[in-house]
């Protein structure tokens, strides 16, 4: 982990009408960290993490992804990132090897490029059995750990993960996890959006919102330091209540 | 208590039948009204004009032309405004008098069979009218005029010549429309859309790769509904094959991009089915002149039928297959279809714009 910036948000603001789904964020992601970012639904972690992922634009505010300017170069930011979905996101009537070649073609690898990764990808996951199945007849946690991998197929320099393990059982999350440590130690950085606060203690940092805000930014330890929990979901409870008196 | 919270249920439950009552109640009319007829008078005699005014005269018919040759019967047809055409034989009103017998001629435009039949009947109802009324004045007198009706382009009055164009018309809005529209909400629903917006293709890019596969299915079903027709049929195309397929692919980008543009509008899959399906199968059969006349519709009816696309392709499959017409006489047509075109893309470049932002 250096301490280059590869995501730096100041006073991002995304309103919805009179809603404010964003309120006046600002907050610095570095090379090569495991960012999580954490909040209830409804606290505005997707739309956050679509405006730096490209697929919607911020109301005012100044965010660079990957060194690029969002709203001046969205074309190379998107070069420079992989995503991945709350939605299940592969073709389910493609095959396992057929969707890897299609995502690759759409990133522009030469074929002989995504021959050579679909191979790996498949031995390391242990697919090479499944690699004619259809994606539809496979088990959630297969796909998703299938998802993380073709989302990080053309080496991204940061990779999006919107609430990758919901629904998934315990076992699988673990695998997945130390799927994202393995990406991470290749120098990829993983901006993750999650509720469950468990897999926060997994983060390098990270963040929690509340109502379109940013309530509490740092690492795991200095966050329960500094709330004086036992841990990150002891934290978040006491910011939640906490916020839940400003409001009364 | 629950169908009653959901609204858009309870308009279809009601609402379409409903809207299928009076349409079809007043669509289907098989009677015509104000139909275009030109006369070829050859005679010029008091008779023949006293009858050429009792069929103006009825409610039926108007006098759009005066011809003077046969050469100009043909291009008379293919302007399309004219639906019979009456011939009356040199000294029509000499012969019914002297000899008792006179002969008139009605060539109707076969490539409307329905509107065709009807034309000759009524004309054949008011030439017997007024063969009545002419017997009553000459007390003692029987005379009799002996109406030759021909068909022009379609001799035996055949229905697929009217089918060929109406079917070709109707799946080509309904696989170009239904099937992208269906496509592209579904991979909204799946998310895979959102996966290939954050990829650095662009939205183009993305519209153009999911669409040309039905573009070139669409393309090979014309030419077999055209070869079938030619086959099983016997239909040829009289006019120029290579103008029916540009025009067919102006069509087919048409439908897609009407597709395009229900996507866009619709969340699910389910709802750009409905939409596709409601919103055009009924009308396109209905409004598109496929089986019933347009002219001789309600005015509702005939003041939203050109708003439907098909309504303008079946117009040019007809005349290039059926009349054999060249491009000058379908340029209008066309025009309209590419505005059409140029239209849908533009709702929908402006909608995805906004649901981006």
């Amino acid at each position: 982990m250096t301490s280059e910036k590869i995501i730096e948000v100041k006073n991002l603001v995304k309103k919805f009408g009179s809603f404010v789904a964003n309120d006046n964020l600002s907050f610095d992601v570095h090379r090569g960290e495991i960012f999580g970012f954490l909040g209830a639904n409804g606290a505005g972690k997707t739309t956050a993490l679509r405006i730096l992922s490209g697929l919607s634009k911020p109301t005012s505010g100044d965010v660079s992804v990957a060194g690029y300017d969002i709203y001046r170069h969205a074309e190379k930011v998107k070069r420079q990132i992989g995503y991945m979905c709350q939605k299940f996101s592969l073709y389910e009537d493609l095959t396992v090897a057929e969707n890897i070649m299609l995502y690759g073609g759409i990133y522009g690898l030469p074929k002989k490029l995504i021959v050579e990764k679909t191979t790996e990808l498949l031995e390391s996951l242990d697919f090479t059995a499944y690699h004619k199945r259809i994606i539809g007849g496979l088990p959630l946690g297969m796909r998703q750990k299938l998802a993380f991998a073709v989302a990080i197929l053309h080496d991204p320099d940061i990779v999006f993960l919107d609430e990758p393990t919901g629904g998934v059982d315990p076992i699988t999350r673990r695998q997945f996890w130390e799927m994202i440590y393995k990406a991470s130690a290749e120098g990829i950085t993983v901006f993750v959006t999650t509720h469950y606060m468990d897999e926060a203690e997994y983060c390098d940092r990270v963040s929690i919102m509340s109502e379109g805000r940013i309530v509490a930014i740092d690492s795991p330890a200095g966050l329960k330091s500094k709330y004086q929990s036992r841990s990150v979901q002891d934290v978040f409870v006491k910011i939640a209540r906490a916020s839940n008196n400003n409001r009364v | 208590m629950h169908i009653f919270r959901d609204v858009r249920t309870l308009v279809i439950l009601f609402g379409i039948p409903a809207a299928q009552i009076i349409i079809f109640g007043y669509a289907v009319r098989t009677d015509i009204k104000n139909a275009g007829i030109a006369v070829l008078d050859r005679s010029k005699d008091e008779i023949s004009s006293a009858l050429v005014s009792r069929l103006e005269s009825s409610d039926f018919f108007i006098l759009s032309k005066n011809l003077e040759t046969e050469t100009q019967i043909d291009r008379s047809f293919k302007e399309g405004d004219i639906k019979a055409i009456l011939i009356f034989e040199d000294n029509f009103g000499k012969r019914l008098l002297g000899e008792g017998a006179a002969k008139v001629e009605i060539i109707a435009d076969g490539s409307e069979p329905n509107v065709a039949n009807l034309v000759t009947s009524y004309t054949r109802a008011i030439i017997n009218d007024y063969m009545i009324d002419l017997n009553k004045a000459e007390a003692g007198s029987y005379m009799a005029v002996e109406p030759e009706v021909k068909m022009y382009y379609n001799p035996n009055l055949e229905s697929q010549y009217m089918f060929v164009p109406g079917v070709m018309t109707i799946i080509l809005v309904l696989i170009c429309a239904l099937m992208t529209s269906v496509t592209i909400t579904r991979e909204k629903e799946f998310g895979t859309m959102e996966v290939l917006l954050v990829s650095p293709l662009k939205p183009i890019q993305i519209i153009l790769g999911k669409v040309t596969p039905y573009f070139i299915l669409s393309v090979v079903d014309v030419i077999v509904i055209l070869f079938l027709s030619w086959l099983v049929f016997d239909i040829p195309v009289k006019g120029s094959l290579l103008l029916l397929m540009l025009e067919s692919m102006l069509y087919i980008m048409l439908g897609l991009s009407l597709g395009i543009m229900i996507s866009t509008l619709s969340k699910t899959m389910q709802q750009a089915m409905f939409i596709s399906l409601l919103g055009l199968m009924l009308p396109t059969i209905i409004l598109s002149g496929f089986i019933f006349p347009v002219e001789y519709m309600p005015w509702v009816y005939r003041f939203l039928s050109p708003v439907i696309p098909p309504r303008w392709f079946i117009i040019i499959v007809k005349d290039i297959m059926i009349k054999g017409t060249s491009f000058a006489f379908v340029w209008k047509e066309t025009l309209i279809l590419i505005f059409m075109t140029l239209v849908f893309i533009t709702i929908s470049t402006l909608t995805f714009k906004k649901r981006l932002v």
